[in-house]
């Protein structure tokens, strides 16, 4: 038979009132800290007034109905915007094949190195591509070209990062064989380290892709080619008949990228 | 012995094709990209660039440190419109992620258009978003909030679904078999196994909505892009580099605790 249970004892909660506590204090800071910053950035919940449903309801109504009649010249550019992407994602593809080798510990055992590539790679990704754009615009003047070179930067911080991590998981007995029946650090790397990568890799590469077709639209913003320059011009211009054109025809391009890009991905890995 | 290697097995013809099919469409998708885009390469490799690049890049590496003043308060503004807007998105997102979880929502086609919202949601540049604020209630930090907490939805919203559909289900039945209401079943069934994981990604949005705001200034929405945009059209490339700088270094510091304390969590 089993003990009774000791009735006098009834545990007041599954949690221990430290932990209770300690929850309790952070989830305070955390509230305080929201009260401070909305006041900071004057967005209480007060602003949701009728006032404001009433400014946002009014540009709402001003996008409909989307101006047929500007299609073509959205079509132009929209295919500019993916041009730049495909170009940018090529590139960086090929250029992150060196630093996710150099970002890989299994690979270089030179901790110096390593951690160098590391850094350099971690600091590409902390700064957005638009403000990258800014640079580059600022050093070869307007056009696609700064854009693509914007795209290239963030995107070969992404891509050099993820495959880093796949060549790190790789199994590494094949290369061992490799190198024991006398094969060369190039033949390991060919026969033995890109059979394993490769599907990530394209799979990694699609990804990246789509994040830089939905970073390209904006970029016409600060003079770096694509979509975004009309888009921007629009607004200035108060048609936002044609705003509305712009914004639902990248919006259907974009989905159908994403869709076939997620296709072609499941099918990979 | 023979050492001989062992024969390659035979490709089916319809995949052989299939390959050559693709190879063809995308070798034609790589000609029209780069035969069709329009980059002035006589411009770009001109005496201007050159000198573009001694005035800008020596500048740009020495940053104004006379600047940082101006550069932290408006950083710290980046940081408030970040915790603002993911704030509010990580409460908005819990009811969108239990209207998309299948397990929760067994109406398909509610659950379908539930997905579909957040999907839609998550394609929309919030930068387009602020785009349309700034034009509705003027420039402002506020604007940017929206757009961060809005856009934020849609992410935070499908990771959160996901995490609800891969809940213990056995807990929520046994609850409902004992005769708790649906209320009870939620806030002592359903919640107590996400909460750490919906705190997780809301962390790690937040993470990902301090490089977003960050952008946002250049079209008016408040932040560290307003102060980016005056230099650059200023050519102060000292400025600028001290925002670079600024940014990095911030951004690189909110990553490794929000790393660390997502680690504490899950």
């Amino acid at each position: 038979m089993t003990k009774p249970l000791n009735t006098n004892v009834v545990p007041t909660g599954l949690v221990s009132s430290k932990a209770k506590l300690r929850m309790n204090i952070i989830l305070l800071v955390v509230i305080g800290l929201y009260i401070f910053s909305s006041a900071m950035t004057n967005s209480s919940i007060l602003r949701f007034d009728a006032d404001f449903f009433k400014n946002v309801w009014m540009m709402f109504v001003q996008l409909f109905p989307p101006n047929w009649g500007y299609s073509n010249v959205v079509m132009d550019k929209l295919l500019e915007t993916i041009k730049m992407a495909l170009i940018a994602t090529t590139i960086a593809g090929i250029l992150c094949i060196p630093f996710s080798l150099l970002a890989a510990n299994n690979i270089v055992h030179n901790k110096f190195l390593y951690n160098v590539t590391k850094m350099f790679l971690n600091i590409m990704r902390t700064i957005p591509e638009l403000i990258l754009a800014v640079v580059f615009v600022g050093l070869f003047g307007i056009g696609v070209f700064p854009g693509i070179l914007a795209l290239i930067i963030f995107s070969l911080g992404i891509l050099a990062k993820l495959i880093s991590e796949t060549i790190e998981s790789i199994d590494m007995n094949p290369l061992e064989a490799i190198r024991a029946s006398g094969g060369n650090t190039l033949q390991v790397i060919w026969y033995a380290v890109v059979p394993q990568v490769l599907p990530q890799f394209v799979s990694f590469t699609l990804y990246v892709f789509e994040i830089n077709v939905r970073a390209s639209v904006v970029l016409g913003f600060v003079g770096a080619g694509g979509i975004g320059l009309i888009l921007r011009q629009q607004i200035n211009f108060l048609s936002y008949q044609n705003v509305s054109t712009i914004i639902v025809i990248t919006f259907v391009v974009v989905v159908i990228i994403d869709y076939i890009s997620n296709k072609l991905r499941g099918r990979l890995v | 012995m023979n050492m001989h290697v062992p024969p390659k097995p035979k490709k089916s013809p319809i995949k052989v094709v299939r390959n050559i099919a693709i190879s063809i469409g995308l070798i034609a998708l790589y000609v029209w990209a780069f035969a069709t885009i329009e980059i002035p390469w006589g411009r770009i490799f001109s005496e201007r660039t050159i000198t573009n690049f001694d005035r800008v890049i020596p500048k740009l590496f020495s940053p104004d440190f006379t600047f940082a003043e101006k550069v932290m308060e408006y950083m710290m503004e980046t940081l408030f419109i970040a915790f603002t807007g993911s704030f509010m998105a990580a409460i908005l997102a819990i009811p969108f992620g239990f209207f998309a979880a299948s397990n929760i929502n067994r109406n398909p086609f509610l659950n379908t258009l539930g997905k579909w919202i957040l999907n839609a949601d998550r394609t929309f540049p919030e930068i387009l978003l602020a785009l349309i604020f700034v034009v509705a209630i003027g420039p402002g930090a506020f604007a940017g909030v929206l757009a961060i907490a809005i856009h934020s939805v849609g992410m935070l919203g499908k990771l959160y679904s996901e995490v609800i559909e891969s809940i213990d289900m056995n807990v929520v039945e046994a609850m409902e078999a004992n005769g708790a209401n649906k209320i009870q079943t939620f806030f002592y069934g359903i919640m107590p196994q996400v909460i750490p994981e919906f705190m997780s990604y809301a962390i790690y949005r937040f993470e990902i909505d301090v490089r977003a705001s960050t952008i946002l200034g250049i079209i008016g929405a408040g932040g560290i892009g307003t102060l980016l945009v005056i230099s650059s059209r200023n050519r102060n490339w000292d400025e600028v580099g001290m925002i670079l700088l600024v940014i990095i270094i911030f951004v690189s510091i909110i990553d490794y605790f929000s790393t660390a304390i997502r680690k504490r969590i899950v």
